[in-house]
């Protein structure tokens, strides 16, 4: 290792902040990384870390602070800037053109083709054609490709946004290693991962975010799990407590869903679970370990490549969303844009699912409609006054009618996929309660959410999934935050699972 | 060869039904022949030069519902100089404006961030208010060279200098320029902006270079107007909707991305000798808008079909 404390960091982002509107993104944001050393850049979700990725590489313009890169204030206006000045990132996903051959690919980016090649077969990619479209080739590939295509260009700083989280086990191997040996020639490196195993193995130090601000930086050594875990949750704010005697009352031994083996490519492998009437089951996942593709595969828009759904103990298969839909299986997704209409009013977006299983052709039943929309509307407190369209509702009301249509048609399984991303405190507390109804009336929710602290808020039991299996399945009433971070991190004793 | 072969299966399939339609029309109409091709040649020459401009500006993953208006500016504005002005002065003059109202074009889309559907049908509207507000009525004039330029053949006979001069002037702008790092850009802005813009592609730039060379294909296409008819035409002739259909049966995909010139140019000759088919089997001009639109679509679908099948293997 090459640290050296005297000579100036390569990298040296300074209170960066960065604000949409009223949401402070960013507030206090710092990363610092030297010669030679590999930085983890760590946070819960939401706490800013793909903003401050997106500044560091020139997506976007930070507010306030500055990005010092090899001691000269860079003003990375573009990717473009970004990679001049000596910073070059692989993102999340690849960004290789689809429609254009890897030697154009590296044209593009003006990329020697040698070091390309050497640095593809060190990764371990064999018999690849410079002429092959990149669209013809497999997601693992591009990753490496991305990577191979980045190391080429000898980078000062070279950042890495979950580069692992799509690649088989070998090829993680291989890029480590390449990484490390990159880093013991003079390279800087950030390390973006939610694996902790490969953090402590090739990492010198961590850089935890929360809330927008730096809140920690520490070096990697053993047991450091513990305070990153603390560092990302810190001192929450108060979601309210759960109702007392609330708890599930499971009413039948037959589960209405049982999900046996799944696998579903890229990320989810066999993936086992009952979910009973009455009963809200959680999913602990950190961003991208599978959780897409299970809801996904749930709600019939993909078919899983192993294993096998039952619906009250009768198998089912669906080739399509409406085979779901027939057997009581309700997605609400992540994206409001998906679930509503946007330019009708909130009346009739309630009343979609339920009209449409009154009549397929004819008129619809107002009369009946209307009192049906109006309990659901009172019931979650919708704010009326933007009633005729949706899309002028703030963001926490839209997502009230995404659920709310499901208490006023009446639900047997509700897959709810992330329903508080990016809403208000109080309507997040709305929320808790109207799921819990659903269960009360004897519906089955299975209820994925990326903050963590809403598990023992709404959910009776929960799965954790760890890189596309099912590492634990805990008691979410009694489980604290603690413990399910851990658990979300794969670091709870079943880790070997993983 | 092979790899040159698959990259060119779409127009080399499209110079297949070429020729199964010349072989017909022969069979058709015996007397067809060398002048038949001269003409047809001469047809299709505004033609050409619209849906050149028209595939440049859909591989970078726009449209430009202004084509046949900008030729309509540039046919009145050569109509209307070249007889004080020259021939050659003329020229150079309104393929430099034809650039510059594509670059306009580009520059509003890419500054306003209008669509470019809505950015493009405006200004078909100003584009054609600016032909009839420099010509009102069709006249003006140029100098016989030029008009002699596209008629007969080159040297040798069987040669139409028409299709030699759309080979050599699509040929000369777009080859350099789809081998250069800005022509790489426009493919890479089309298939993924996002990538693109990553990748270090500056993306507006890239958009109004594209549309500017769209728009240098359009003085080309106002040119070859003012030479075949020899007088100025204000009034935007059927271009727009013909470059797009011949677009798209060259294998360039709406959405951007992928495609070249070559495929589009041989459509538009297609698209013209099935019309030609059509008038001298007697069919009801009716009736031929219909097999056109037919043939584009089982065209486009079967190619679909057949690329399809060779991804998925």
């Amino acid at each position: 290792m090459l640290t050296d404390n005297t000579s100036q960091p390569l990298l040296d982002a300074a209170n960066v902040t960065k604000s949409f509107g009223a949401v402070h993104a960013l507030t206090n944001a710092s990363l610092r990384v030297g010669v030679g050393e590999i930085v983890a850049l760590m946070g819960a979700n939401g706490a800013g870390k793909s903003t401050f990725v997106k500044i560091l590489t020139g997506a976007l313009h930070p507010d306030g602070g500055e990005v010092i890169i090899k001691g000269k204030a860079a003003h990375v206006g573009s990717p473009a800037e970004a990679r001049a000045s000596g910073l070059v990132p692989v993102y999340q996903e690849p960004s290789l053109v689809p429609d254009l051959s890897v030697f154009d690919n590296l044209r593009l980016t003006d990329t020697p083709v040698e070091a390309f090649i050497d640095f593809v077969e060190k990764l371990g990619i064999e018999n690849l054609s410079l002429n092959a479209m990149i669209s013809a080739l497999p997601l693992a590939t591009l990753r490496i490709l991305d990577l191979a295509r980045a190391l080429a260009s000898k980078p000062d700083v070279l950042l890495l946004d979950e580069m692992t989280a799509a690649l088989p086990t070998d090829l993680v191997e291989r890029v480590l290693s390449v990484v490390r040996e990159a880093a013991d020639a003079g390279c800087g490196v950030v390390y973006i991962s939610h694996r902790f195993a490969e953090i402590s193995a090739i990492c010198d130090t961590a850089t935890v975010l929360r809330d927008g601000k730096t809140v920690g930086e520490l070096k990697i050594e053993p047991g450091v799990e513990d305070r990153v875990v603390e560092l990302m949750l810190g001192a929450k704010i108060d979601l309210g407590q759960r109702e007392v005697g609330k708890e599930s009352r499971i009413r039948t031994v037959t589960p209405r869903l049982s999900v046996n083996g799944i696998t579903a490519a890229p990320k989810l492998k066999d993936v086992s679970f009952d979910l009973y009437p009455g009963e809200v089951l959680g999913v602990v996942a950190l961003e991208g370990q599978g959780q897409d593709e299970l809801f996904e595969v749930l709600a019939g828009f993909e078919k899983p490549s192993d294993g096998s759904i039952e619906v009250d103990g009768e198998p089912v298969t669906f080739s399509h969303p409406a085979d779901a839909i027939a057997k009581g299986l309700t997605l609400v997704p992540g994206d409001r844009a998906d679930a509503l209409m946007a330019e009708r009013s909130v009346r009739e977006n309630i009343a979609l699912p339920f009209s449409a299983s009154i009549r397929n052709w004819g008129p619809l039943r107002q009369r009946h409609e209307k009192s049906r929309v109006a309990h659901a509307i009172e019931r979650l407190q919708i704010d009326t006054r933007a009633q005729g369209e949706v899309q002028r509702l703030s963001g926490g009301n839209q997502q009230k009618v995404t659920i709310g249509r499901w208490l006023a048609k009446g639900v047997e399984t509700l897959l709810l996929f992330d329903p508080t991303r990016g809403i208000d405190v109080r309507t997040k507390r709305q929320i808790y309660p109207l799921v819990r109804e659903l269960a009360e009336q004897g519906a089955a929710v299975l209820f994925y959410t990326s903050e963590l602290e809403e598990v023992p808020l709404a959910c009776d039991r929960a799965v954790v999934i760890f890189n596309g299996h099912v590492v634990d399945v805990i008691d979410a009433s009694k489980a604290d935050e603690q413990t399910l971070m851990r658990a979300a991190y794969g670091l709870s004793k079943t880790e070997s699972a993983a | 060869m092979t790899a040159l072969v698959s990259r060119n299966a779409w127009s080399l399939g499209l110079i297949g039904l070429l020729l199964v339609l010349v072989a017909m029309t022969k069979i058709i109409q015996p007397d067809f022949g060398l002048s038949g091709l001269e003409s047809l040649s001469r047809a299709a020459l505004p033609f050409a030069f619209a849906t050149a401009g028209m595939a440049v500006v859909v591989i970078v993953g726009g449209i430009d519902l202004s084509v046949a208006s900008m030729m309509a500016v540039c046919s009145v504005t050569a109509a209307v100089l070249m007889p004080s002005l020259g021939g050659v002065a003329g020229v150079l003059l309104v393929l430099a404006i034809g650039a510059a109202m594509g670059a306009i074009n580009g520059a509003l889309i890419v500054l306003t961030r209008v669509p470019d559907i809505v950015v493009t049908l405006a200004m078909l509207f100003v584009w054609e208010g600016t032909a009839l507000l420099i010509l009102e009525t069709p006249g003006g004039g140029v100098p016989g060279w030029l008009r002699q330029g596209i008629g007969g053949y080159f040297v040798i006979p069987g040669l139409p200098k028409a299709l030699l001069l759309i080979a050599v002037i699509v040929a000369v702008i777009w080859i350099p320029l789809r081998r250069s790092k800005s022509g790489l850009a426009i493919y890479a802005t089309g298939s993924h902006e996002n990538a693109a813009f990553r990748s270090g592609v500056v993306v507006g730039r890239t958009r109004v270079l594209a549309y500017g060379i769209c728009g240098l294909f359009c003085a080309f296409g106002g040119l070859s107007l003012v030479s075949l008819t020899g007088i100025g035409e204000p009034v935007p002739g059927p271009y727009l909707l013909a470059s797009v259909a011949a677009v798209v049966l060259g294998g360039v995909v709406l959405g951007g991305g992928r495609g070249g010139l070559l495929g589009p140019i041989i459509a538009v000759f297609v698209l013209r000798i099935i019309r030609t088919i059509l008038t001298l089997a007697g069919v009801d001009p009716n009736v031929t808008t219909i097999v056109e639109g037919t043939v584009m679509v089982a065209v486009v679908m079967l190619a679909t079909v057949v690329t399809y099948r060779r991804v998925r293997v």
